[in-house]
């Protein structure tokens, strides 16, 4: 059995493991060792706990975590790279689920104003994030529409929920206990709430969605943390909170809009794009590969459309073929490509391109005109020049690759239709670009046969 | 208690602003792994999950409630950190490459 000191002493330790760690993380070669010290800071607080006073019985404790560390085990092993954003997402439910128990737990135990205050925040941080990471879930794994669902009176709606919301919170809080009906009524209603809020914003947002809702799971535990009075709580609690805090401003800058318009604006409408005409050329595989043959410097640009076709590791052999070539190879990736911050990069990593080749846009824009081809695959908005060019489009205003500055362009795609966003892509039609159509791992592995004799 | 709470809410402040250094300086190619790995770190209300199902020796509400609590926060903990080091051994640099 520890004291109260030797176990909050064990808690510094293991905070300081969770800074080290994420220190680590900031870059790839101790970033691996920075999550291993990380867990060793979790493994510490795990063990100091068990040791403590307060556990009386290990029975349940035993049971469960079993049962847990054989789903997040199997989880982790067996989760495809290109499904990260689903499993991320359903992580940060389980985080807000877990506080929200942790903190209606504790009002067996503990009594007052403060204790019902930071409880009723921990329970309704973590039914938001609960509700609204299955529902991000939902949407990014295929199960529900991944458009925006909205409908009339959206806001009225929203608007009534959080005023319930916070009625029942207050009723709660003026007499505070485990069973009080108005307890019941904010888990309700916060839920609710989640999956009210997570609804109405559409797939391409994701990446915003998925960082708010991890700086939520941190918030959850946070709050939490002040109602059990457990310091370690906040303290890892607030590290992740600011993490996902800093991972959504870097997403909403990178689509240049705030969080205001990204949470409750479905994408806009509103202002109509002009209308892009031009003629769109077309060039074979065969055709593609003369000119990837000739090249002194290519730069591929994916998107999400390269982790539907599975097509990140034939992009890498092409890659390989073309350096073992002698032109120089990198891959340029936009902030808010794929389904969540980094996507990209750890598909590429996964078919084992190295990490200094993943060039950052604003790495790789003052450099595009001097790159010979740039093969762009999946990837729509993030390369359409109407956000430079055009006051009318709806994405005017977000920072983009520029891609259409490189001598020469190839875009692989299935066909003309147009972005998540629905805007015209004058790139499509632009001198310099050659459409390749068809499915991206086939085209592209019909480019590689071009190069084996 | 509010002696207590002013030196909580310290210890929140500053954790939030170490937090905000810290994570500024994590590149965009690591994001994911970063999420992922915060993910694991949130799992630390494990800790108050264990002492509310642990906490009694009879079999109470509360008990049911942190035993729900220890399978999620197991799960986010166990899972997180076993997928952000999958991830993380997956990152190779160009001479790491060429010595395989």
């Amino acid at each position: 059995m520890l004291n109260l000191v030797a176990i909050n002493a064990a808690y510094i330790v293991a905070a300081g493991l969770f800074i080290f760690g994420l220190k680590m993380l900031g870059h790839p070669e101790s970033a691996r060792r920075g999550n291993f010290l990380s867990a060793i800071g979790m493994l510490i607080a795990i063990v100091v706990t068990l040791l403590s006073q307060g556990i009386l019985t290990w029975y349940w404790i035993a049971i469960c975590a079993v049962i847990g560390s054989v789903i997040g085990a199997s989880a982790a092993r067996l989760v495809a790279m290109t499904s990260m954003p689903e499993m991320v997402a359903v992580f940060n439910g389980f985080g807000g689920a877990a506080s929200l128990l942790v903190a209606w737990a504790a009002l067996f135990d503990a009594h007052g104003l403060f204790v019902a205050i930071t409880v009723t925040l921990s329970v309704i941080i973590g039914g938001v994030t609960f509700a609204g990471s299955v529902i991000a879930w939902g949407k990014l794994s295929g199960v529900m529409t991944s458009r925006a669902i909205v409908f009339n009176g959206q806001r009225v709606v929203n608007s009534l929920l959080l005023l319930a919301l916070l009625a029942c919170a207050v009723l709660f809080c003026l007499e505070p206990s485990a069973q009080s009906p108005y307890l019941y009524g904010v888990i309700g209603l916060a839920l609710v709430l989640g999956i009210f809020v997570v609804i109405p914003i559409g797939g391409a947002d994701m990446p915003v969605v998925i960082s708010l809702l991890n700086s939520y799971s941190g918030l959850a535990a946070c709050a939490a943390g002040f109602a059990i009075n457990n310091i370690i709580l906040i303290v890892a609690g607030s590290l992740v909170g600011a993490a996902g805090i800093i991972l959504t401003n870097i997403m909403c800058k990178a689509m240049n809009r705030s969080l205001g318009n990204v949470l409750f604006s479905g994408f806009g409408a509103v202002k109509t794009a002009t209308k892009v005409e031009g003629e769109v050329k077309p060039i074979s595989a065969g055709d593609a590969y003369l000119i990837l043959e000739a090249a002194n410097s290519v730069t591929f640009v994916p998107g999400y459309g390269m982790a539907v076709a599975q097509a990140q590791h034939v992009v890498c052999e092409l890659g390989e073929l073309l350096e073992a070539h002698g032109s120089e190879v990198s891959y340029a990736i936009h902030p808010v490509a794929g389904r969540m911050p980094g996507h990209m990069n750890v598909l590429l990593a996964e078919a084992n391109v190295s990490y200094d080749q993943l060039v950052e846009m604003d790495d790789i824009n003052p450099r595009l005109p001097s790159i010979d081809v740039a093969v762009v695959i999946g990837a729509n908005d993030v390369v359409n020049p109407s956000a430079r060019d055009d006051e009318g489009s709806p994405i005017y205003g977000m920072p983009i690759i520029n891609v259409d500055e490189a001598k020469t362009v190839f875009v692989l795609k299935r066909s003309m239709a147009s972005g998540f966003a629905g805007v015209d892509n004058p790139l499509f039609m632009g001198p310099n670009t050659r459409m390749l159509f068809g499915d991206a791992k086939a085209s592209i592995s019909e480019i590689i046969s071009e190069f084996k004799p | 208690m509010d002696l207590m709470f002013i030196y909580l809410a310290l210890v929140l402040v500053l954790a939030i602003f170490l937090g905000f250094e810290l994570i500024s300086k994590v590149p965009a190619t690591l994001h994911t792994p970063l999420m992922s790995g915060a993910n694991a770190i949130s799992g630390i209300t494990i800790v108050g999950a264990l002492l509310a199902a642990g906490g009694s020796e009879n079999t109470t509400l509360a008990t049911w409630l942190g035993a729900g609590a220890v399978v999620f926060a197991t799960i986010n903990v166990v899972g997180g950190y076993l997928v952000t080091d999958r991830m993380l051994s997956m990152f190779r640099s160009r001479n790491e490459k060429s010595d395989e």
